[in-house]
Protein backbone atom coordinates (compact mmCIF):
# COMPACT_ATOMS: atom_id res chain seq x y z
CA UNK A 1 0.00 0.00 0.00
CA UNK A 2 1.56 3.38 -1.12
CA UNK A 3 1.79 6.08 1.48
CA UNK A 4 3.35 8.57 -0.23
CA UNK A 5 2.65 9.43 -3.76
CA UNK A 6 4.39 12.06 -6.27
CA UNK A 7 1.98 12.11 -9.73
CA UNK A 8 3.91 13.66 -11.80
CA UNK A 9 4.80 16.86 -9.87
CA UNK A 10 6.24 20.22 -11.54
CA UNK A 11 7.67 23.04 -9.55
CA UNK A 12 9.86 25.80 -11.52
CA UNK A 13 11.22 29.24 -9.87
CA UNK A 14 10.87 32.26 -11.41
CA UNK A 15 13.78 33.13 -13.90
CA UNK A 16 12.53 30.16 -15.74
CA UNK A 17 14.52 27.08 -13.82
CA UNK A 18 13.09 23.90 -13.78
CA UNK A 19 13.61 22.21 -10.88
CA UNK A 20 11.22 19.22 -11.10
CA UNK A 21 10.21 18.16 -14.29
CA UNK A 22 7.37 15.54 -13.91
CA UNK A 23 8.60 13.46 -10.72
CA UNK A 24 6.25 10.40 -10.36
CA UNK A 25 7.34 8.03 -7.09
CA UNK A 26 5.80 6.24 -4.45
CA UNK A 27 6.38 5.37 -1.32
CA UNK A 28 5.09 2.34 0.59
CA UNK A 29 3.88 2.48 4.48
CA UNK A 30 6.50 1.42 6.83
CA UNK A 31 9.59 1.74 4.13
CA UNK A 32 12.77 3.42 4.58
CA UNK A 33 13.33 5.28 1.70
CA UNK A 34 16.58 6.83 0.15
CA UNK A 35 16.41 9.69 -2.65
CA UNK A 36 20.04 9.91 -3.72
CA UNK A 37 20.81 12.65 -6.03
CA UNK A 38 24.03 15.22 -6.91
CA UNK A 39 24.26 18.38 -5.23
CA UNK A 40 21.39 21.04 -6.65
CA UNK A 41 19.78 18.74 -8.61
CA UNK A 42 16.57 19.40 -6.50
CA UNK A 43 16.36 16.94 -3.57
CA UNK A 44 15.65 20.24 -0.64
CA UNK A 45 12.65 21.37 -3.22
CA UNK A 46 11.60 17.85 -3.63
CA UNK A 47 10.88 17.62 0.36
CA UNK A 48 9.78 21.12 1.11
CA UNK A 49 7.20 20.43 -2.00
CA UNK A 50 6.14 17.28 0.02
CA UNK A 51 5.47 19.35 2.84
CA UNK A 52 3.93 22.03 1.13
CA UNK A 53 6.08 24.55 2.07
CA UNK A 54 6.83 24.83 -1.37
CA UNK A 55 3.55 25.14 -3.83
CA UNK A 56 3.83 22.86 -6.67
CA UNK A 57 3.40 24.17 -10.38
CA UNK A 58 1.17 21.13 -11.61
CA UNK A 59 0.80 17.19 -10.58
CA UNK A 60 -0.33 16.17 -7.10
CA UNK A 61 1.16 14.42 -4.00
CA UNK A 62 -0.67 12.38 -2.00
CA UNK A 63 0.22 11.13 1.76
CA UNK A 64 -2.88 8.43 2.74
CA UNK A 65 -5.66 9.85 1.35
CA UNK A 66 -4.51 13.83 1.58
CA UNK A 67 -3.85 15.51 -1.26
CA UNK A 68 -1.34 18.13 -0.42
CA UNK A 69 -3.27 21.27 -2.16
CA UNK A 70 -5.56 20.32 1.54
CA UNK A 71 -2.86 21.42 3.43
CA UNK A 72 -3.88 24.72 4.50
CA UNK A 73 -7.64 23.29 5.20
CA UNK A 74 -6.72 21.01 8.09
CA UNK A 75 -4.11 20.47 9.94
CA UNK A 76 -4.12 16.93 9.74
CA UNK A 77 -2.02 16.28 6.34
CA UNK A 78 0.92 18.61 8.17
CA UNK A 79 0.57 16.57 11.51
CA UNK A 80 1.64 13.39 9.69
CA UNK A 81 5.46 14.34 9.02
CA UNK A 82 7.91 15.40 10.90
CA UNK A 83 11.59 16.68 9.49
CA UNK A 84 15.10 17.16 9.94
CA UNK A 85 16.13 19.77 7.91
CA UNK A 86 19.50 20.14 6.03
CA UNK A 87 20.51 23.26 8.12
CA UNK A 88 19.46 21.78 11.13
CA UNK A 89 16.64 25.05 11.56
CA UNK A 90 17.05 25.00 15.82
CA UNK A 91 15.20 27.53 16.95
CA UNK A 92 17.41 30.53 18.08
CA UNK A 93 15.69 32.02 20.83
CA UNK A 94 15.24 28.49 22.67
CA UNK A 95 17.68 26.61 24.36
CA UNK A 96 18.36 22.87 22.92
CA UNK A 97 16.20 20.98 25.58
CA UNK A 98 13.62 24.31 24.48
CA UNK A 99 13.50 22.97 21.16
CA UNK A 100 12.45 19.73 21.59
CA UNK A 101 10.02 20.50 23.99
CA UNK A 102 8.67 22.94 21.92
CA UNK A 103 8.16 20.46 19.09
CA UNK A 104 6.25 18.06 21.80
CA UNK A 105 4.40 20.60 23.42
CA UNK A 106 3.34 21.24 19.52
CA UNK A 107 2.52 17.74 18.40
CA UNK A 108 0.69 16.97 21.45
CA UNK A 109 -1.07 19.25 23.04
CA UNK A 110 -1.90 18.11 26.94
CA UNK A 111 1.23 16.14 27.60
CA UNK A 112 3.10 17.09 30.94
CA UNK A 113 6.11 15.59 31.31
CA UNK A 114 7.46 17.19 27.58
CA UNK A 115 10.42 18.35 29.55
CA UNK A 116 11.41 14.63 30.93
CA UNK A 117 10.46 13.27 27.19
CA UNK A 118 13.36 15.97 25.77
CA UNK A 119 15.73 15.13 28.02
CA UNK A 120 14.97 11.44 27.47
CA UNK A 121 15.49 11.96 23.54
CA UNK A 122 18.36 14.04 23.62
CA UNK A 123 19.81 11.22 25.80
CA UNK A 124 19.08 8.72 23.23
CA UNK A 125 20.67 11.22 20.43
CA UNK A 126 23.76 10.82 22.00
CA UNK A 127 23.67 14.98 23.79
CA UNK A 128 25.17 14.93 27.32
CA UNK A 129 23.16 16.95 29.79
CA UNK A 130 25.46 19.82 29.97
CA UNK A 131 24.44 21.50 26.65
CA UNK A 132 20.69 20.94 27.13
CA UNK A 133 20.74 24.29 28.61
CA UNK A 134 22.53 26.02 25.72
CA UNK A 135 21.85 28.09 22.55
CA UNK A 136 21.64 26.70 19.52
CA UNK A 137 24.91 29.24 18.61
CA UNK A 138 26.94 28.03 21.84
CA UNK A 139 27.62 24.01 19.94
CA UNK A 140 29.07 22.59 17.66
CA UNK A 141 27.04 21.59 13.99
CA UNK A 142 27.46 18.49 14.64
CA UNK A 143 25.64 18.44 18.20
CA UNK A 144 23.08 21.24 16.71
CA UNK A 145 22.64 18.29 14.13
CA UNK A 146 21.68 15.86 16.55
CA UNK A 147 19.58 17.75 18.72
CA UNK A 148 17.72 18.70 15.30
CA UNK A 149 16.86 15.43 15.06
CA UNK A 150 15.74 14.27 18.53
CA UNK A 151 13.25 17.09 17.94
CA UNK A 152 11.82 15.07 14.66
CA UNK A 153 12.10 12.03 16.52
CA UNK A 154 10.23 13.29 19.38
CA UNK A 155 7.03 14.11 17.74
CA UNK A 156 6.26 10.52 16.38
CA UNK A 157 5.24 11.21 13.26
CA UNK A 158 4.06 8.82 10.89
CA UNK A 159 6.66 10.11 8.26
CA UNK A 160 9.52 11.01 8.76
CA UNK A 161 11.82 13.16 6.60
CA UNK A 162 15.45 13.58 6.84
CA UNK A 163 17.54 16.14 4.13
CA UNK A 164 21.53 15.08 4.70
CA UNK A 165 21.05 13.18 8.38
CA UNK A 166 24.91 12.53 8.25
CA UNK A 167 26.78 15.34 6.34
CA UNK A 168 29.18 17.42 8.47
CA UNK A 169 29.45 14.40 10.98
CA UNK A 170 32.42 12.94 12.54
CA UNK A 171 32.21 9.08 11.21
CA UNK A 172 31.53 8.28 14.79
CA UNK A 173 28.59 10.49 15.39
CA UNK A 174 27.20 9.87 11.78
CA UNK A 175 27.12 5.72 12.72
CA UNK A 176 25.27 6.81 15.69
CA UNK A 177 22.82 8.34 13.66
CA UNK A 178 22.08 6.45 11.16
CA UNK A 179 21.69 3.62 13.84
CA UNK A 180 19.52 5.70 15.59
CA UNK A 181 17.50 6.26 12.76
CA UNK A 182 17.34 2.94 11.43
CA UNK A 183 16.11 2.08 14.63
CA UNK A 184 13.77 4.61 15.47
CA UNK A 185 12.14 3.89 11.43
CA UNK A 186 12.00 0.09 12.73
CA UNK A 187 10.64 1.01 16.48
CA UNK A 188 7.88 2.93 15.57
CA UNK A 189 7.21 1.69 12.73
CA UNK A 190 6.84 4.43 10.39
CA UNK A 191 7.75 6.03 6.92
CA UNK A 192 11.32 7.30 6.16
CA UNK A 193 12.19 9.22 3.52
CA UNK A 194 16.02 10.52 3.68
CA UNK A 195 18.00 12.59 1.36
CA UNK A 196 21.38 11.58 1.57
CA UNK A 197 24.51 11.20 -1.26
CA UNK A 198 26.45 9.25 1.17
CA UNK A 199 25.98 5.43 -0.69
CA UNK A 200 26.68 3.83 2.38
CA UNK A 201 24.20 5.79 4.11
CA UNK A 202 21.89 4.77 1.86
CA UNK A 203 22.97 0.93 1.47
CA UNK A 204 22.55 0.91 5.35
CA UNK A 205 19.02 2.43 5.87
CA UNK A 206 17.01 1.92 2.72
CA UNK A 207 14.67 -0.81 1.50
CA UNK A 208 14.30 1.08 -1.95
CA UNK A 209 16.72 4.12 -3.17
CA UNK A 210 15.11 6.46 -6.01
CA UNK A 211 17.91 8.73 -7.70
CA UNK A 212 16.40 12.33 -9.04
CA UNK A 213 18.67 13.38 -11.61
CA UNK A 214 17.75 16.79 -14.05
CA UNK A 215 14.53 16.76 -12.60
CA UNK A 216 13.40 13.72 -12.79
CA UNK A 217 13.55 10.19 -10.82
CA UNK A 218 15.78 8.42 -12.86
CA UNK A 219 15.72 5.01 -11.42
CA UNK A 220 14.46 3.12 -8.32
CA UNK A 221 15.88 0.29 -6.89
CA UNK A 222 17.85 -1.71 -4.10
CA UNK A 223 20.96 -0.22 -2.88
CA UNK A 224 22.75 -3.24 -3.55
CA UNK A 225 21.81 -3.26 -7.07
CA UNK A 226 22.48 -0.39 -8.20
CA UNK A 227 26.04 -0.85 -8.88
CA UNK A 228 24.82 -3.24 -12.44
CA UNK A 229 21.47 -1.14 -12.88
CA UNK A 230 21.55 -0.35 -16.50
CA UNK A 231 21.11 3.68 -15.97
CA UNK A 232 24.16 5.00 -17.00
CA UNK A 233 24.09 7.85 -14.58
CA UNK A 234 22.93 6.01 -11.74
CA UNK A 235 26.19 3.68 -12.51
CA UNK A 236 28.43 6.72 -12.66
CA UNK A 237 26.98 7.88 -9.55
CA UNK A 238 27.73 4.90 -8.24
CA UNK A 239 31.40 4.55 -9.24
CA UNK A 240 32.36 8.08 -8.32
CA UNK A 241 31.70 7.52 -4.60
CA UNK A 242 33.34 4.27 -4.38
CA UNK A 243 36.49 5.79 -6.44
CA UNK A 244 36.38 8.46 -3.70
CA UNK A 245 36.11 5.78 -1.22
CA UNK A 246 38.96 3.54 -3.01
CA UNK A 247 41.17 6.87 -2.73
CA UNK A 248 40.81 7.79 1.12
CA UNK A 249 41.17 3.73 2.25
CA UNK A 250 44.72 3.98 0.22
CA UNK B 1 12.35 58.83 -24.51
CA UNK B 2 10.19 56.65 -23.43
CA UNK B 3 11.89 54.70 -21.13
CA UNK B 4 12.15 57.02 -18.16
CA UNK B 5 8.45 56.84 -18.40
CA UNK B 6 8.12 53.22 -18.35
CA UNK B 7 10.49 53.18 -15.10
CA UNK B 8 8.80 55.14 -13.54
CA UNK B 9 5.31 53.50 -13.96
CA UNK B 10 7.01 50.28 -13.43
CA UNK B 11 8.38 52.06 -9.84
CA UNK B 12 4.83 53.19 -8.58
CA UNK B 13 2.86 50.12 -9.70
CA UNK B 14 5.51 48.10 -7.66
CA UNK B 15 5.14 50.94 -5.02
CA UNK B 16 1.36 50.18 -5.05
CA UNK B 17 1.72 46.15 -5.27
CA UNK B 18 4.04 46.51 -1.90
CA UNK B 19 1.42 48.72 0.11
CA UNK B 20 -1.41 45.98 -0.39
CA UNK B 21 1.07 43.44 0.47
CA UNK B 22 2.16 45.12 3.63
CA UNK B 23 -1.95 46.16 4.28
CA UNK B 24 -2.72 42.37 4.02
CA UNK B 25 0.16 41.44 5.85
CA UNK B 26 -0.95 43.82 8.85
CA UNK B 27 -4.31 42.80 8.85
CA UNK B 28 -3.25 39.32 8.99
CA UNK B 29 -1.09 39.89 11.84
CA UNK B 30 -3.63 41.84 13.60
CA UNK B 31 -5.90 39.34 13.42
CA UNK B 32 -3.60 37.09 14.46
CA UNK B 33 -3.06 38.79 18.29
CA UNK B 34 -6.26 38.37 19.53
CA UNK B 35 -7.26 34.48 18.19
CA UNK B 36 -5.25 31.62 20.55
CA UNK B 37 -2.98 29.94 21.08
CA UNK B 38 -1.27 32.97 22.54
CA UNK B 39 2.77 32.40 23.57
CA UNK B 40 3.12 34.42 26.42
CA UNK B 41 7.03 33.97 26.54
CA UNK B 42 7.39 35.21 23.32
CA UNK B 43 5.07 37.93 24.27
CA UNK B 44 7.22 38.55 26.98
CA UNK B 45 10.17 38.67 25.12
CA UNK B 46 9.37 41.22 23.26
CA UNK B 47 7.58 43.63 25.72
CA UNK B 48 11.49 43.40 26.97
CA UNK B 49 13.15 43.76 24.05
CA UNK B 50 10.82 46.39 22.08
CA UNK B 51 10.02 47.98 25.74
CA UNK B 52 12.02 47.43 28.18
CA UNK B 53 15.69 48.09 26.39
CA UNK B 54 14.64 50.88 24.67
CA UNK B 55 14.23 52.61 27.22
CA UNK B 56 17.88 54.38 27.72
CA UNK B 57 17.94 55.70 24.13
CA UNK B 58 14.46 56.83 23.94
CA UNK B 59 15.06 59.02 27.45
CA UNK B 60 18.37 59.97 25.81
CA UNK B 61 16.71 61.53 23.00
CA UNK B 62 14.01 63.05 24.91
CA UNK B 63 16.10 64.61 27.65
CA UNK B 64 18.55 66.10 24.82
CA UNK B 65 15.07 66.94 22.96
CA UNK B 66 13.53 68.90 25.74
CA UNK B 67 16.25 71.18 26.81
CA UNK B 68 17.10 71.92 22.82
CA UNK B 69 14.16 72.85 22.92
CA UNK B 70 14.02 75.37 25.74
CA UNK B 71 17.23 76.93 24.87
CA UNK B 72 16.29 77.68 21.44
CA UNK B 73 12.68 78.57 22.31
CA UNK B 74 14.21 81.21 25.10
CA UNK B 75 16.84 82.54 22.30
CA UNK B 76 13.69 83.14 19.63
CA UNK B 77 10.98 84.20 21.82
CA UNK B 78 13.66 87.16 23.75
CA UNK B 79 13.27 88.82 20.17
CA UNK B 80 10.13 89.87 20.91
CA UNK B 81 10.13 90.09 24.28
CA UNK B 82 7.73 86.41 25.40
CA UNK B 83 10.29 84.44 27.31
CA UNK B 84 8.32 84.11 29.79
CA UNK B 85 6.28 81.15 27.35
CA UNK B 86 9.47 79.01 27.44
CA UNK B 87 7.49 76.66 30.09
CA UNK B 88 4.58 76.28 28.20
CA UNK B 89 5.95 76.12 24.29
CA UNK B 90 8.00 73.12 25.98
CA UNK B 91 5.43 70.53 27.83
CA UNK B 92 3.10 71.03 24.81
CA UNK B 93 5.53 70.87 22.06
CA UNK B 94 7.08 67.49 23.92
CA UNK B 95 3.76 66.02 25.02
CA UNK B 96 2.04 66.49 21.66
CA UNK B 97 5.00 66.08 19.39
CA UNK B 98 8.50 65.78 19.74
CA UNK B 99 7.74 63.13 22.90
CA UNK B 100 5.90 60.66 20.09
CA UNK B 101 7.51 61.41 16.97
CA UNK B 102 11.06 61.13 18.64
CA UNK B 103 10.57 58.18 20.54
CA UNK B 104 8.92 56.74 17.77
CA UNK B 105 11.70 56.77 15.17
CA UNK B 106 14.23 56.27 17.73
CA UNK B 107 12.21 52.88 18.47
CA UNK B 108 12.22 52.23 15.07
CA UNK B 109 15.56 52.50 14.20
CA UNK B 110 16.14 50.09 17.12
CA UNK B 111 13.83 47.63 17.16
CA UNK B 112 12.64 47.41 13.31
CA UNK B 113 15.92 46.82 12.00
CA UNK B 114 16.24 43.79 14.92
CA UNK B 115 12.80 42.30 13.79
CA UNK B 116 13.69 42.47 10.49
CA UNK B 117 16.83 40.77 11.16
CA UNK B 118 15.65 37.79 13.55
CA UNK B 119 12.96 37.02 11.11
CA UNK B 120 14.90 37.35 8.27
CA UNK B 121 17.84 35.00 9.30
CA UNK B 122 15.04 32.68 10.66
CA UNK B 123 13.22 32.52 7.29
CA UNK B 124 17.15 32.10 5.68
CA UNK B 125 17.90 29.59 8.32
CA UNK B 126 14.45 27.47 7.51
CA UNK B 127 13.30 28.34 11.41
CA UNK B 128 10.22 29.23 9.83
CA UNK B 129 9.72 26.51 7.66
CA UNK B 130 10.39 24.42 10.45
CA UNK B 131 7.51 26.37 12.75
CA UNK B 132 5.04 25.48 10.06
CA UNK B 133 6.04 21.77 10.19
CA UNK B 134 5.31 21.78 13.76
CA UNK B 135 1.89 23.41 12.88
CA UNK B 136 2.39 26.92 14.70
CA UNK B 137 1.02 29.40 13.07
CA UNK B 138 4.21 31.89 11.69
CA UNK B 139 1.77 34.86 12.19
CA UNK B 140 1.00 33.75 15.83
CA UNK B 141 4.46 32.69 17.35
CA UNK B 142 6.24 35.98 15.59
CA UNK B 143 4.16 38.88 14.24
CA UNK B 144 1.68 38.89 16.75
CA UNK B 145 4.15 39.09 19.98
CA UNK B 146 5.83 41.90 18.31
CA UNK B 147 2.32 43.97 17.05
CA UNK B 148 1.71 43.71 20.82
CA UNK B 149 4.95 44.36 22.24
CA UNK B 150 4.88 47.88 19.68
CA UNK B 151 1.36 48.91 20.56
CA UNK B 152 1.39 48.59 23.82
CA UNK B 153 5.28 49.39 24.72
CA UNK B 154 5.50 52.41 22.38
CA UNK B 155 2.74 54.55 24.37
CA UNK B 156 4.73 53.50 27.39
CA UNK B 157 7.91 54.58 25.73
CA UNK B 158 6.31 57.65 25.10
CA UNK B 159 4.79 58.67 28.28
CA UNK B 160 8.47 58.52 30.15
CA UNK B 161 9.83 60.51 26.80
CA UNK B 162 6.96 62.96 27.63
CA UNK B 163 8.09 63.11 30.93
CA UNK B 164 12.19 63.24 30.69
CA UNK B 165 11.62 65.71 27.90
CA UNK B 166 9.78 68.45 30.42
CA UNK B 167 12.72 67.56 32.96
CA UNK B 168 15.21 68.53 30.70
CA UNK B 169 13.56 71.88 29.48
CA UNK B 170 13.09 72.30 33.40
CA UNK B 171 16.84 71.48 34.03
CA UNK B 172 18.33 74.32 31.02
CA UNK B 173 15.31 76.87 31.89
CA UNK B 174 16.01 76.77 35.67
CA UNK B 175 20.39 76.30 35.91
CA UNK B 176 21.31 78.29 32.69
CA UNK B 177 18.33 80.62 31.93
CA UNK B 178 17.29 82.02 34.87
CA UNK B 179 13.58 80.79 35.58
CA UNK B 180 12.49 80.19 39.21
CA UNK B 181 11.98 76.83 39.88
CA UNK B 182 8.37 77.63 41.73
CA UNK B 183 7.16 79.48 38.23
CA UNK B 184 8.38 76.98 35.66
CA UNK B 185 6.20 74.32 37.45
CA UNK B 186 3.18 76.70 37.53
CA UNK B 187 3.21 77.48 34.32
CA UNK B 188 4.15 73.73 33.42
CA UNK B 189 1.33 72.12 35.30
CA UNK B 190 -0.82 74.94 33.96
CA UNK B 191 -0.39 74.35 30.34
CA UNK B 192 -0.27 70.50 30.13
CA UNK B 193 -3.39 69.29 28.81
CA UNK B 194 -4.33 65.99 29.21
CA UNK B 195 -5.71 65.78 25.28
CA UNK B 196 -2.11 66.56 24.41
CA UNK B 197 -0.54 63.66 26.54
CA UNK B 198 -3.55 61.61 25.15
CA UNK B 199 -3.40 62.12 21.67
CA UNK B 200 0.60 61.71 21.98
CA UNK B 201 -0.01 58.03 23.53
CA UNK B 202 -2.41 56.89 21.09
CA UNK B 203 -0.12 58.25 18.02
CA UNK B 204 2.65 55.99 19.95
CA UNK B 205 0.23 53.28 19.42
CA UNK B 206 -0.12 53.41 15.72
CA UNK B 207 3.66 54.02 15.65
CA UNK B 208 4.44 51.17 17.56
CA UNK B 209 2.31 49.30 15.14
CA UNK B 210 4.27 50.55 12.06
CA UNK B 211 7.54 49.21 13.64
CA UNK B 212 6.53 45.86 14.33
CA UNK B 213 4.72 45.17 10.88
CA UNK B 214 7.39 46.87 8.68
CA UNK B 215 10.04 45.27 10.55
CA UNK B 216 8.02 41.29 9.86
CA UNK B 217 7.30 42.41 6.93
CA UNK B 218 10.52 42.68 5.67
CA UNK B 219 11.97 39.97 7.68
CA UNK B 220 9.60 37.88 6.08
CA UNK B 221 9.94 38.68 2.68
CA UNK B 222 13.67 38.92 3.05
CA UNK B 223 15.64 37.34 0.24
CA UNK B 224 17.95 34.39 0.90
CA UNK B 225 21.19 35.16 2.04
CA UNK B 226 22.78 37.87 4.16
CA UNK B 227 22.85 40.22 1.81
CA UNK B 228 19.16 39.93 1.99
CA UNK B 229 19.16 40.10 5.35
CA UNK B 230 20.98 43.41 4.99
CA UNK B 231 18.63 44.48 2.65
CA UNK B 232 15.20 43.60 4.57
CA UNK B 233 16.32 45.31 7.37
CA UNK B 234 17.30 48.53 5.90
CA UNK B 235 14.12 48.53 4.33
CA UNK B 236 12.38 48.20 7.53
CA UNK B 237 14.11 50.89 9.27
CA UNK B 238 13.14 53.34 6.22
CA UNK B 239 9.99 52.33 5.24
CA UNK B 240 8.79 52.29 9.37
CA UNK B 241 10.21 55.65 9.93
CA UNK B 242 8.16 57.01 7.18
CA UNK B 243 5.60 55.09 8.34
CA UNK B 244 5.59 56.71 11.60
CA UNK B 245 5.90 60.60 10.05
CA UNK B 246 3.00 59.97 7.95
CA UNK B 247 0.71 58.28 10.27
CA UNK B 248 2.08 61.21 12.64
CA UNK B 249 0.27 63.93 10.19
CA UNK B 250 -2.91 62.31 9.54
CA UNK B 251 -3.19 61.08 13.03
CA UNK B 252 -2.78 65.06 14.06
CA UNK B 253 -5.07 66.45 11.26
CA UNK B 254 -7.82 63.63 12.63
CA UNK B 255 -7.28 65.06 16.49
CA UNK B 256 -7.21 68.19 16.08
CA UNK B 257 -9.52 68.32 13.18
CA UNK B 258 -8.17 70.01 10.43
N1 LIG C 1 13.76 29.56 -2.98
C1 LIG C 1 14.38 29.34 -4.14
N2 LIG C 1 14.33 30.26 -5.12
C2 LIG C 1 14.94 30.05 -6.30
N3 LIG C 1 15.65 28.95 -6.58
C3 LIG C 1 15.75 28.00 -5.66
C4 LIG C 1 15.13 28.13 -4.38
N4 LIG C 1 15.40 27.02 -3.64
C5 LIG C 1 16.15 26.25 -4.44
N5 LIG C 1 16.37 26.81 -5.64
C6 LIG C 1 17.12 26.22 -6.74
O1 LIG C 1 16.71 24.89 -6.91
C7 LIG C 1 17.81 24.06 -7.21
C8 LIG C 1 17.81 22.86 -6.28
O2 LIG C 1 18.06 23.27 -4.96
P1 LIG C 1 18.07 22.26 -3.74
O3 LIG C 1 18.32 23.05 -2.53
O4 LIG C 1 16.86 21.42 -3.78
O5 LIG C 1 19.33 21.35 -4.06
P2 LIG C 1 19.77 20.01 -3.31
O6 LIG C 1 19.56 18.90 -4.26
O7 LIG C 1 19.12 19.91 -2.01
O8 LIG C 1 21.33 20.24 -3.16
P3 LIG C 1 22.29 19.92 -1.92
O9 LIG C 1 22.64 18.49 -2.00
O10 LIG C 1 23.47 20.80 -2.16
O11 LIG C 1 21.53 20.28 -0.69
C9 LIG C 1 19.05 24.91 -7.09
O12 LIG C 1 19.52 25.17 -8.38
C10 LIG C 1 18.59 26.18 -6.44
O13 LIG C 1 19.25 27.27 -7.02
MG1 LIG D 1 19.60 20.14 -0.11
Amino acid sequence: MSKIIFDCVRKSFPGGLEVLKGVSLSVKGGESHIILGQSGCGKSVFLKCLLGIMAIDSGDIRVDDLSVKDRLRSGEYMRKFSILFQGNALFDSMTIIENVEFGIGQAKKNISKCRDMAAEKLLAVGLEPRVFDLYPSEISGGMQKRAAMARAIAVEPEILLFDEPTSGLDPVTGGVICHLLRDTVKNLGVTSLTITHDLKVAAFLSDRVSVLNQGDIVWTGHASTMKKCGNEFVEHFYHASSAIGEDRTT
Amino acid sequence: MFKPMATLGSYALASLQEIGMISIFAVRGIKSCFLPPFFWREIFRQLMALGFYSLPIVGLTAIFAGMVLALQTYVGFTRFNAEGAVASVVVISITRELGPVFAGLMVAGRTSSSIAAEIGSMRVSEQIDALITLQVDPYKFLVAPRIIAGVLMVPFLVLIADIIGVMGGFLVSTTLLDFSVGSYIAQTVKNMEMIDVISGLVKAAFFGLSVACFGCYHGFHCDLGARGVGNATTSAVVSSCIGILVLNYLLTALFFGI
